[in-house]
């Protein structure tokens, strides 16, 4: 996309109206406009200000107390992930998660049970969703009737310092392959969601590449899915 | 505890929380708690879903504090910010709730006498920002924001085209930078760190 169209997109970007890749594209050209950078900071502003415009409902008391609690107990962590990615941590994933209990036996039936709740409550995850072992490595993809999907792995080793995965999806066969988000191994378990919707035959893949990822897969794909 | 905090501005507040400050994240939920919840009931219209979407804002700016970049935004938009992306994050997985029209908040939901004077004045400054816009670009900007649509979804719905969109979302929302945003709010924020409370 040319400059000027991107820049006309900074105030779908602050009322958060872009999807996932126009997003990320966005955000690639933010980091070399500096006029971007100042208009976005007051459009961000103005837009933010909405949130006092809504008819005024008041939280329960005891969501203070848990949010206090919950980040008395985590402590400082500080999440390896970027900004966007880190929102969009829980809902789907945790349904997933839930799936994942069953798909990979690994998960005690307490923590499974509570994301059960969560997937009742989010409804992403349905009776239709399908599961797919990888190619590769040990895990499996999940994909629900809708397309949403995410990747569950076990012990992926640390992609290395100025080095990142990226999940890719190819949506037919022959078609180039979409970002799908980044992530940085290492964990036991790890739980990726996938930023792009899966159509039945499509194809999910994982590349290393450099450090904040690249517009196209510089690599072999480490392993891969089909839907 | 809260009265160490209270005379602290919102950006002093963020510095301690990264210092991991749990009585400043406390403070801030003060400041912050009552519109994050409304705004995102607003966009969920569900009373467990909203709680999520706030607890998780506030753990994300618990856990984020360190990236707050004061030049780049004021931190009750970055409070505000995160808690919008959370909302959307949930309202875009659920499809039934895109559907809703925007009508049908429940009114009155709160006791009005626990507001302070300070939200309720904001309210009405926004409310009158949005009533000054051309209904077309109101409408534009009410979808996007509350209703967690994406600008393609938008023209889909509206059966316009995404150009004619763009435009709207842009002319309104820098039309309400001009009436709602201070010009040299940058500066000030330079200048002094003002408490908004």
């Amino acid at each position: 996309m040319e400059q000027v169209a991107l820049h006309e997109l900074t105030a779908a970007y602050a009322l958060d109206a872009l999807d996932a890749d126009e997003r990320r594209e966005y955000e690639n050209h933010l980091r070399r406009c500096e006029r971007c950078r100042g208009d976005l900071r007051s459009l961000q502003e103005a837009a933010a200000m909405l949130a006092f415009a809504t008819e005024p409902v008041a939280p329960p008391a005891s969501l203070r107390d848990r949010i206090v609690a919950r980040a008395t107990s985590e402590g400082r962590k500080v999440v390896p992930l970027r900004p966007r990615w880190v929102y969009s941590l829980s809902g789907p994933v945790a349904a997933v998660a839930a799936c994942a209990a069953i798909g990979l036996g690994l998960w005690a039936t307490s923590l499974s049970h509570s994301l059960d709740q969560e997937r009742r409550k989010t409804a992403v995850i349905d009776e239709g969703a399908r599961v797919v072992a990888l190619k590769g490595t040990r895990g499996r993809l999940f994909v629900s009737s809708s397309g949403k999907a995410s990747l569950v792995l076990a012990k992926v080793p640390p992609a290395g310092k100025s080095e990142t995965y990226e999940v890719w999806v190819v949506k037919a066969s022959g078609s180039k392959p979409v970002r799908a988000g980044l992530f940085s191994g290492g964990r036991k378990r790890e739980i990726v969601s996938v930023d792009e919707r899966v159509p039945h035959g499509g194809k999910v893949m994982v590349t290393r590449e450099r450090s904040g990822g690249v517009d196209a897969p510089q690599s072999k794909p480490l392993f891969s899915a089909q839907a | 505890m809260r009265h160490d905090f209270a005379h602290l501005s919102d950006e002093a507040l963020i510095a301690l929380v990264e210092r991991a400050e749990e009585g400043a994240l406390a403070e801030l939920y003060d400041r912050f708690g009552r519109p994050a919840f409304s705004l995102a009931f607003r966009m969920l219209r569900d009373h467990a879903l909203a709680e999520d979407a706030v607890q998780e804002a506030f753990l994300t700016v618990w856990r984020n504090a360190s990236k707050f970049v004061p030049e780049r935004s004021k931190a009750s938009t970055w409070v505000l910010t995160m808690v919008h992306h959370r909302a959307v994050d949930l309202v875009r997985r659920e499809e039934r709730r895109r559907a809703d029209s925007l009508e049908g908040v429940p009114e009155g939901a709160d006791d009005s006498t626990e507001d302070t004077v300070w939200l309720r004045f904001e309210r009405e400054r926004v409310q009158a920002a949005l009533r000054t816009l051309p209904d077309q670009q109101r409408e534009a900007i009410e979808l996007a924001y509350y209703g967690g649509f994406t600008q393609a979804q938008l023209a889909d719905r509206l059966g316009e085209p995404l150009g004619t969109i763009k435009s709207r979302m842009f002319t309104g929302l820098s039309r309400l930078r001009e009436v709602l945003v201070q010009p040299n709010s940058e500066q000030e924020l330079w200048n002094k760190s003002p408490s908004t409370s």
